[in-house]
C-alpha cells in the first residue's frame, strides 16, 4: 500500500546546555496513523514535538510537512500542549480559549467574527463541553480543561494533530471520549500524534508507535513492532507487557 | 482645607489641576498595562525597569548639563530599555532564573546610578540640585506640557492596545501554543515590554524609581478581583489606577502638602486591600461567608438525610422521634432542626419531632442531587 508521508523529520538533535535531549532522530510518519510516542521520563517526548513544531530550537536537523517545510504548512498542523502548561486562572472563558484556535487562520489583528465564534461552538459540543461554553476556565475540572484544549485544536481544522500527554490526570470518562475524538479524527483521514504514557493502552488506542529515549529506537506499525524486545531496548529493564490480541 | 473648596480648586488652581490630570492619567496607563505585567507573572519587571533608569537620568543631565524633563526622561527611557533587554538576554542565554536577572540589573543600574548622582552633587555647578526627585518623585514639578506628553502616550498606548488585542490575550495565556500559530511571539512580546518601560518611565517625575512599579501592580491586582474578563479587568484597573492618582493628590494637597507619590501608591495599596476583602466571587470576607453557610446547609442535609433514614424504618414517614434520640446519635443541635422547622421539613409535636411528607421529599431527593451534582 503506497502511503503518503505527512511528517518527515531529519537528524533532529536538540540539547540543553551540554546534555543532548534528542539525537539525531529520523522519523517518518505516514499519513492517517493514530500514533503514540513512548518513553521513560527525559526521553525527550515532548522535546520532540516541541521542536518538530518550532517551539523549542533544535541544533541541527530538519522537519518537513507533506514534503514541504512546516513553516510553509503552518496551517495543516494543530498543537495540543500539556495541560499544566498555562495558568488556568487566567481571566477568561472556555469559549474564548476555544476561539484562539481560529486565531491562526485570521492572522495579524483581524478579530473572530461570528464565522469563528460558530465554528469554536461546533467544536465544543464535539467535545460535549457546550454547557460550560461561558464558565471560566479556573472552573473547570481537570479532564474539561483538557478537553477545551482538545477543542482548540479541532478548531483549526488541521490535518496532523500533536498532542502533549492528553490523558494526563483526566478521569476513564474523559479518557474514552478523547480516544473517541482521536479515532473519529484518524477515520477522516488525518495524523494524529500522541505523546503517550500508558503502555497498557497502546495497543487498544493506537495503531503506529514510536519508542524514544534520546536516540529513536523503533517506529512502525504497533502490531508489528510494540514488544518485549522494543521495550526493554527503551526503558532499559526487562518490561514484559502481556498484549491481548 | 475643606472638600468643597479643594474641589472648587482643581478647577480654578493651574497647579493643582495639572497635577490631579497629570496623576490621573498617569494611573490610568500604569493601571492599564500593569494588567499584563501581573498576568504574564512579571510583577518585577515593573521594579527593574525603574530603577535601571535613574542612570540614564543622571548620564543625560552629564551629556546635556539641562535638567529638562524630556532629555532627561529620554536618558530614562534609553536606560530602561537597555536594562530590559539585558534582563531578557540574560534569561535566554544563560541558566539564569528571571528572578536572578531581575533583581541583578535591578541592583547594578540602581547603584551605578546612585554613584553618578553623588558624583554630581560634588560638581561645583549650581546647576545639579533637583535630581535626587527622581527617587521618590516631585508630583508638584508637572506642567501642562508634561500632562499632554503622559496624554499622547497613553492614547498611542490605547491605540495599540485595542489593534492587537487579540495577540496579546492569547501570547499571555499561551505562549508556545502562540508560536506554533504562526505569530511572531517575540516581536509581541517587545511590543507589550516597550509600552510598560514607557508607562514606567514616564511615572517618574511624578512618583520616582523607588515605588514606580507599585503603580504598576497595584491597581492590576485590584482589578483582577473583581472580574474573570481580561476587558473588564484591564478597564478596571486603569479606573483604579486614575482614582488613585486623583484621590492621592487631593490627599496630598489637603494635608499640608503630605509628598505626593507615597500618598498616591497608598491609596492604590487599600484599593488592594478593599478588594481583597470585599470582592464578592473571590474577597477573603465571602469566601469565608460562603463557607459558613455550606457548613450549615450541611448541617441542615445530615440532620434531614438522618431523619430520613430512621423514617424509612418506619411505616409511618412522619413517625415521631424525641430530639435525644436524634442528637444522641449524631450530635444534632435544636437550633438545626428549629431551622428545618421553618423550612417546613420537619414538625414539632410537643417534644417530638418528625419529618413532613415534604421534609421527606426533599430527604429523599437529597441523594439524587448530590449525585447529579458530581456530573
Amino acid at each position: 500500500m503506497e502511503q503518503k508521508i505527512a511528517v518527515k523529520v531529519d537528524d533532529l538533535t536538540v540539547a540543553y546546555n551540554y546534555k543532548p535531549v534528542l539525537w539525531d532522530i529520523d522519523l517518518e510518519i505516514p499519513e492517517g496513523v493514530l500514533m503514540a510516542i513512548v518513553g521513560p521520563n527525559g526521553a525527550g517526548k515532548s522535546t520532540l514535538i516541541k521542536s518538530i513544531l518550532g517551539i523549542l530550537k533544535p541544533i541541527a536537523g530538519s522537519v518537513s510537512i507533506y514534503d514541504k517545510p512546516y513553516d510553509k504548512q503552518r496551517s495543516l498542523v494543530a498543537y495540543v500542549p500539556q495541560k499544566g502548561s498555562v495558568d488556568w486562572d487566567f481571566p477568561t472563558t472556555a469559549l474564548d480559549v476555544v476561539m484562539m484556535g481560529t486565531y491562526g487562520s485570521l492572522g495579524w489583528i483581524k478579530r473572530p467574527g461570528q464565522k469563528e465564534k460558530k465554528a469554536a461552538l461546533e467544536a465544543l459540543e464535539k467535545v460535549g463541553m457546550l454547557p460550560f461554553k461561558n464558565r471560566q476556565i479556573s472552573q473547570l475540572s481537570g479532564g474539561q480543561q483538557q478537553r477545551i484544549f482538545l477543542a482548540r485544536a479541532l478548531v483549526q481544522n488541521a490535518s496532523i494533530y500533536f498532542m502533549d500527554e492528553p490523558f494526563q490526570g483526566v478521569d476513564a470518562t474523559t479518557e474514552i471520549a478523547i480516544i473517541n475524538i482521536l479515532k473519529e479524527l484518524r477515520k477522516a483521514g488525518k495524523t494524529v500524534i500522541v505523546v503517550h504514557h500508558d503502555l497498557q493502552t497502546v495497543p487498544e488506542y493506537f495503531d503506529w508507535v514510536t519508542f524514544l529515549n534520546v536516540k529513536k529506537i523503533a517506529t512502525g506499525p504497533v502490531k508489528d513492532i510494540f514488544n518485549d524486545d522494543n521495550l526493554t531496548k527503551t526503558y532499559g529493564i526487562n518490561y514484559k507487557v502481556s498484549i491481548q490480541e | 482645607m475643606d472638600i468643597t473648596e479643594y474641589i472648587k480648586l482643581v478647577f480654578t488652581d493651574y497647579t493643582l489641576r495639572t497635577i490631579t490630570m497629570g496623576t490621573a492619567i498617569l494611573g490610568a496607563v500604569t493601571g492599564m498595562l500593569g494588567s499584563f505585567a501581573v498576568l504574564r507573572k512579571q510583577s518585577l519587571l515593573g521594579d527593574a525597569i525603574s530603577h535601571a533608569a535613574l542612570p540614564g537620568i543622571a548620564i543625560a543631565f552629564l551629556i546635556t548639563g539641562t535638567k529638562d524633563t524630556n532629555v532627561l526622561l529620554l536618558g530614562a527611557l534609553i536606560s530602561g530599555l537597555l536594562g530590559t533587554f539585558w534582563i531578557r538576554g540574560i534569561i535566554s542565554k544563560t541558566h539564569l532564573k528571571s528572578d536572578t536577572a531581575l533583581g541583578l540589573i535591578l541592583s547594578l543600574f540602581f547603584g551605578f546610578g546612585m554613584l553618578l548622582l553623588t558624583f554630581i552633587q560634588k560638581q561645583p555647578n549650581a546647576n545639579q540640585a533637583g535630581l535626587d526627585k527622581y527617587l521618590f518623585g516631585q508630583a508638584a514639578t508637572l506642567v501642562e506640557s508634561d500632562v499632554w506628553l503622559m496624554a499622547i502616550v497613553t492614547g498611542i498606548c490605547l491605540f495599540v492596545l485595542l489593534l492587537f488585542w487579540k495577540e496579546f490575550k492569547i501570547l499571555l495565556f499561551d505562549a508556545d501554543y502562540t508560536k506554533t500559530l504562526g505569530f511572531n511571539t517575540n516581536f509581541i512580546d517587545v511590543l507589550i515590554t516597550s509600552f510598560i518601560v514607557l508607562a514606567i518611565v514616564l511615572g517618574l517625575q511624578t512618583v520616582g524609581v523607588v515605588l514606580m512599579s507599585a503603580m504598576l501592580l497595584a491597581p492590576a491586582a485590584a482589578a483582577r478581583q473583581w472580574t474573570d474578563s481580561l476587558g473588564i479587568m484591564v478597564f478596571l484597573a486603569a479606573v483604579f489606577g486614575a482614582f488613585s492618582g486623583v484621590f492621592g493628590t487631593a490627599i496630598s494637597a489637603t494635608q499640608n502638602n503630605l509628598s505626593t507619590g507615597p500618598v498616591i501608591v497608598i491609596v492604590a495599596g487599600v484599593f488592594v486591600l478593599v478588594s481583597f476583602v470585599f470582592s464578592p466571587s473571590r474577597g477573603l470576607l465571602f469566601k469565608q461567608i460562603r463557607f459558613i453557610k455550606n457548613r450549615r446547609d450541611l448541617q441542615l442535609h445530615n440532620t434531614l438525610a438522618f431523619m430520613f433514614r430512621i423514617a424509612e424504618t418506619h411505616e409511618n414517614i412522619s413517625h415521631p422521634h424525641a430530639i435525644k434520640i436524634l442528637n444522641n446519635f449524631q450530635g444534632f443541635t435544636k437550633g438545626t432542626l428549629q431551622k428545618l422547622v421553618r423550612k417546613n421539613y420537619v414538625k414539632l409535636d410537643g417534644s417530638m419531632w418528625s419529618l413532613t411528607e415534604e421534609g421527606f421529599k426533599i430527604a429523599s431527593n437529597l441523594y439524587n442531587q448530590q449525585s447529579d451534582n458530581n456530573e
